[in-house]
């Protein structure tokens, strides 16, 4: 950390010098001093380096790291490259503030442009702006797209994530759009029923695939009852998915949302994570937040710049389509980094290890009374049965330091979703699955 | 600053041309044009809309800035000018042809203002501004 060190006392002294006032007291003269603090404010006194991160280290020490995670639901364990944490340690990329001043910010600038560039070859959209705070506030986002003179209604899929679910509501009952829930129908989106939900009210639909369950959805019927109805299709995807699925652009979704997460960064217990949105030619003008721009400059050479800026609520204000101000850029950086290192290759395969081992698993565990609850499709999550008590099954996993798959609630109960990915070994699922066998007789 | 006698104005620098007193043709002036400076996107209404004087209906967006369009009579659209669509540009190049929309079955209208008194209006905004 080269380039940041704080004044000294000599430089203070020739900084008032030079603008004619003798204490740093001077420069609040214009506030009244009746409003003026008197007093030292109630903090305790400051610990040294040394004891401040023995403090730290002891609060995290309380987080268990599991050596094992066969856990999903949103939030992937995948691996992430050295090299990802080398460049966002840079302190030019670490500590830097907004790019709005282009001049001095080509290199954040160029680096956001080429996460836009990965993030449409990955959706197989036209145009990515340089994201949101999650997947969630995506989604959020991208039905407040959907907004047209008569069209008040978001129809959400009951399939997507539950979280997910509760962050459009927030933001729907913010920007004054109803939510109608589509109903499941074994763990996939009811098509039937969605025929009979949309009309000329609806603004949008969101669904994601694969779905909360890990399902493969038929975003094809899906998106023409959509279109037919004259509504827009948000698609929620999995960044890795995309390597081999069927992209978002493919189905002719007019707005591609997900949480960028497995993109290089850890779990982190739930953040800070990385919301992508992507969307058709059409849509460009109706994405929130920051969308950067390649251009030329004066003597002709490519240079970088904030663009589309006049639609951003600090210069629209209340009659802006989001009232989001900032981007997760470090996050976008991770993302912009790991798919530089894997490559396209790399992703593909991270993405066909995880379908396999997942395959793999749910065989093992249906031999030993886990069988799975759906017989269709799925990516690399999938739901069982618990021939037990689920919560003693995961208590016994993690006495053995792994993370069983996620006990469900609501309908499902009882019910457990696995994940797996490239990270998982097959001893590793060999072991649990051994393990498991004597889960039965708890 | 081109300011034609033959229209009638809006305070939101917005003209207009009746055919009629039921229809009229509505576009954005000189003034407006040359404030707003190189536009890159309009959002236009459909045929079938209705518009509400006072209200917005549309809004053009330059380079700095998106700003509303303002309605000023009440109506239907008949028409609105798809070319714009590919070309704003047109706006800033000749704001008098550039029309936005034609309105058909008006019922109702702002307070509109002469070329004089429009001239006048344009002078003291300018005045304020500096």
């Amino acid at each position: 950390m080269g380039s940041f060190v704080s004044v000294t006392p000599e430089e203070e002294r020739e900084m008032l010098r030079k603008i004619g006032a003798d204490r740093l007291s001077d420069l609040f003269s214009g506030i009244p001093e009746e409003l003026k603090l008197r007093k030292e404010l109630s903090l305790p006194d400051g610990v040294s380096e040394m004891e401040a991160e023995k403090i730290v280290r002891k609060m995290a020490g309380k987080n268990h790291v599991f050596q094992s995670v066969f856990r999903g639901a949103g939030a992937y364990r995948h691996y992430i490259p050295a090299i990802v944490n080398e460049v966002i340690s840079k302190e030019s990329f670490l500590t830097a503030y907004t790019p709005y001043q282009a001049e001095i910010s080509q290199g954040i600038l160029q680096s956001i442009f080429e996460y836009q560039t990965y993030i449409c070859e990955l959706t197989g959209m036209d145009v990515s702006n340089a994201c949101v705070y999650d997947g969630a506030e995506a989604a959020a986002e991208a039905a407040a797209m959907c907004r047209e003179k008569n069209r008040n209604v978001m129809l959400v899929s009951e399939t997507a994530n539950p979280f997910v679910i509760s962050v459009i509501r927030t933001y729907c009952f913010g920007n004054g759009m109803e939510v109608r829930l589509i109903p499941e129908k074994n763990y996939r989106t009811d098509t039937e029923a969605l025929k009979s939900m949309v009309n000329g009210e609806t603004a949008g639909v969101y669904l994601q695939n694969p779905d909360y369950y890990g399902s493969l959805e038929d975003v094809s019927a899906i998106g023409k009852i959509t279109h037919d109805a004259g509504a827009k299709l948000i698609l929620g995807v999995n960044p890795i998915a995309s390597a081999v699925l069927k992209t978002a652009g493919e189905y002719k979704a007019d707005i591609a949302t997900g949480e960028g997460q497995p993109l290089g960064m850890p779990l982190s217990f739930g953040g800070p994570y990385l919301g992508f949105m992507a969307a058709s030619k059409e849509n460009m003008r109706k994405l929130p937040g920051r969308i950067v721009g390649e251009t030329h400059d004066a003597n002709g050479k490519t240079g970088y710049v904030l663009t589309l800026q006049a639609r951003e609520q600090h210069i629209r204000r209340e009659k802006a389509g989001s009232n989001i101000c900032s981007n997760e850029a470090l996050c976008a950086l991770c993302a912009g980094v790991y798919c530089s290192a894997m490559g396209p290759e790399g992703i593909r395969k991270a993405a066909r290890s995880s379908v396999s081992k997942a395959h793999y698993l749910s065989d093992k565990l249906s031999e030993i009374g886990f069988e799975r609850t759906d017989q269709g499709d799925f990516f690399h999550e999938f739901v069982t049965k618990c021939p037990s008590d689920a919560e003693n099954v995961m208590k016994l996993l993690s006495d053995h330091d792994i993370l069983g798959g996620l006990p469900l609630s609501g309908k499902h109960r009882g019910e457990i979703l696995w994940c797996c990915t490239e990270m998982n070994g097959r001893a590793e699922m060999d072991e649990m699955t051994e393990l498991l066998k004597e889960a039965k007789k708890c | 600053m081109n300011i034609p006698k033959n229209l009638k104005y809006t305070k939101s620098h917005e003209w207009v041309k009746f055919d009629g007193e039921t229809t009229a043709t509505v576009g954005l002036t000189d003034y407006a044009q040359s404030e707003l400076g190189d536009l890159v996107f309009v959002n236009l209404p459909e045929a079938g809309d209705t518009v509400t004087a006072g209200e917005a209906f549309s809004d053009v967006e330059s380079v700095k800035a998106v700003s509303d369009v303002y309605a000023p009579v009440t109506g239907t659209v008949d028409e609105a000018n798809a070319e714009l669509l590919d070309a704003p540009e047109k706006i800033n190049a000749d704001p008098y042809e550039a029309w936005l929309v034609k309105i058909e079955d008006i019922t109702s209208m702002e307070e509109l203002l002469t070329a004089e008194e429009y001239e006048k209006f344009v002078e003291e905004e300018k005045a304020q501004k500096h």
